[in-house]
């Protein structure tokens, strides 16, 4: 379970974190979404034990990590937003030199290895060295990295970006299937299909204050369940409606382009802040 | 409380193997330069101490490079840590500070180790074979642990990887020239054998001359490299966290 409480940062006079309250159960795959410089990866890092925290308190799976650090870090696995594998290793050398940093016995490791190669389908690749890995099998590769020492808890910062949305999809694919096997995920993304279609549960963070948290569905009938996007002048209209009738029915008296769609979580975070998340 | 130095260790071990053979070229050249234009050009004729000029210079080059080899472990470190991000792999592991430094340390010293292994085997090709006894390797290795726990902990403190470059300018560059590497330092007004004194490498390169031309050195040598040593390595240890944001 991750905890955080009155989590703040301040880097100088600027407040990246104002207070982040969040609680995250066993096996939940939650998302944590808001625009670039909204204090995402902030959060992460704070959680992960990367970045100081300026007040509050974070635990993972009931261990402190400012003050339990090194039982803190078995509990976790991070697949950063940057692509930190060693280029000039061998995909089997990266993945075993993390195996030695979380302790793991010898014995135990190549087959551990294997595995999760197999697991994320880069068996293939195992003696190629990482640089000359395509940038979907870099992600996939640290996310095998980041399971190996077998984590209770992943950190997925931002895990699709830069990437072609086929390949997208199949790292979905991978993370419901690592969900499934009963490991928490933590999802920061900009990207919130992503996070309609995979989360249980997600916060809309902004300017370091969370502004929204519940299921994507929740979230969304907060708002309406169609709208009717329209342009009026300059600018882009949009209103929502309860059933596709009213959306049909209002749009059919516009003369100008409109168009009918779905509510999604980009339509939540607008209705809350006035502003786009991308 | 060490657990996992090896495995920092181990990859800086993987990474030096992928590249040894570029490195051995890399630490070939600027000795077989210094060696070739001051040794047996310039210093033909000269002798120092009774010996060669090119006898005094080879322990002198072996020193630099026991200096200027293991702080480059700070410039490794510091790419890892600004351009791959291959640090926050390290920094979310259970590994303490003690283990992480302990590895990257080893790693600088094993790194100085062979590269001047390197300068005594082109000093072999020019026919220069000293006394490479356990006081020669002792003084090289602590000179090592010296500087490469100061770049450990340097590159813990820098803010980019200009700022490392900088801490080298103003370093070990002074260090290299000034410290006695290419010549006796009582060729130097009295004022400023003091102050070179206080400097760590003066006190490697005499040790490491006395011991290749068979003398003993001053265990006074020993003692500061070893006082420094362990100075340098506590340092180390208490910057890994500043690392953090």
């Amino acid at each position: 379970m991750i905890r955080t409480e009155r989590l703040e940062k301040n880097y100088g006079r600027v407040t990246a974190l104002k207070g982040i309250d969040l609680e995250v159960e066993r096996g939940e795959l939650f998302a944590f979404l808001g625009p670039n410089g909204a204090g995402k990866t902030t959060t992460i890092r704070i959680l992960t034990g990367l970045t100081r925290m300026t007040a509050g308190r974070v635990t993972l799976n009931g261990y402190d990590i400012e003050k339990q650090t090194l039982a803190a870090k078995k509990e976790f696995g991070l697949v950063s937003q940057y692509i930190n594998l060693d280029s000039e290793l061998t995909l089997y050398e990266n993945l075993y030199v993390h195996c030695r940093l979380h302790h793991m016995p010898r014995g135990s490791i190549g087959p551990r290895i294997d595995s999760l190669l197999n697991h994320v389908e880069l068996e293939e690749k195992r003696d190629t060295t990482a640089g000359e890995l395509s940038g979907g099998m870099k992600r996939r590769a640290m996310i095998a990295r980041a399971l190996l020492h077998s984590p209770g808890i992943l950190f997925l910062d931002e895990p699709t970006v830069g990437l072609d949305p086929g390949i997208r999809r199949r790292v979905w694919a991978l993370v419901k299937k690592i969900q499934l096997d009963g490991v928490m995920i933590f999802l920061t993304t900009h990207y919130l299909e992503e996070a309609e279609l995979l989360a249980g549960r997600v916060a809309f963070i902004d300017r370091g204050k969370i502004v929204a948290l519940d299921s994507p569905r929740n979230l969304i009938k907060t708002v309406g369940n169609w709208a009717v996007e329209e342009i009026k002048g300059e600018r882009m209209q949009t209103l929502y409606f309860d059933s596709r009738h009213q959306a049909k029915r209002y749009a059919a008296g516009r003369e100008n382009g409109f168009a009918v769609r779905r509510v999604n979580l980009e339509d939540v975070f607008l209705k809350m802040t006035g502003r786009k998340v991308q | 409380m060490i657990r996992g130095w090896t495995a920092i260790y181990f990859r800086e071990m993987l990474i030096l193997r992928r590249r040894l053979y570029r490195l051995i070229a890399t630490w070939s050249v600027s000795p077989l330069l210094y060696l070739i234009a001051f040794g047996y050009a310039m210093g033909k004729n000269i002798t120092v101490r009774e010996h060669t000029y090119i006898e005094f210079l080879i322990p002198g080059l072996a020193a630099m490079t026991s200096m200027t080899q293991s702080f480059a472990i700070g410039s490794e470190i510091n790419i890892s840590r600004f351009y791959w991000h291959i640090f926050e792999e390290f920094q979310t592991a259970p590994v303490t500070n003690v283990a992480y430094v302990m590895g990257e340390v080893l790693a600088g010293m094993t790194r100085a180790l062979l590269a001047g292994t390197v300068i005594l085997v082109i000093g072999a090709f020019f026919g220069i074979i000293l006394s490479y006894n356990i006081l020669f390797w002792s003084a090289f290795l602590l000179n090592s642990l010296v500087f490469s726990s100061l770049a450990v902990g340097l590159a813990m403190l820098v803010r980019s990887h200009a700022d490392q470059a900088m801490m080298t300018s103003f370093i070990i560059t002074p260090m290299s020239f000034l410290g006695g590497t290419f010549f006796p330092l009582e060729y130097l007004p009295a004022w400023a054998q003091k102050a070179l004194v206080l400097l760590p490498f003066t006190h490697a390169a005499g040790a490491i001359r006395a011991s290749s031309f068979g003398m003993m050195p001053a265990a006074g040598d020993y003692l500061v490299l070893s006082g420094l040593g362990i100075l340098t390595f506590v340092f180390a240890v208490a910057t890994v966290n500043r690392a953090r944001d």
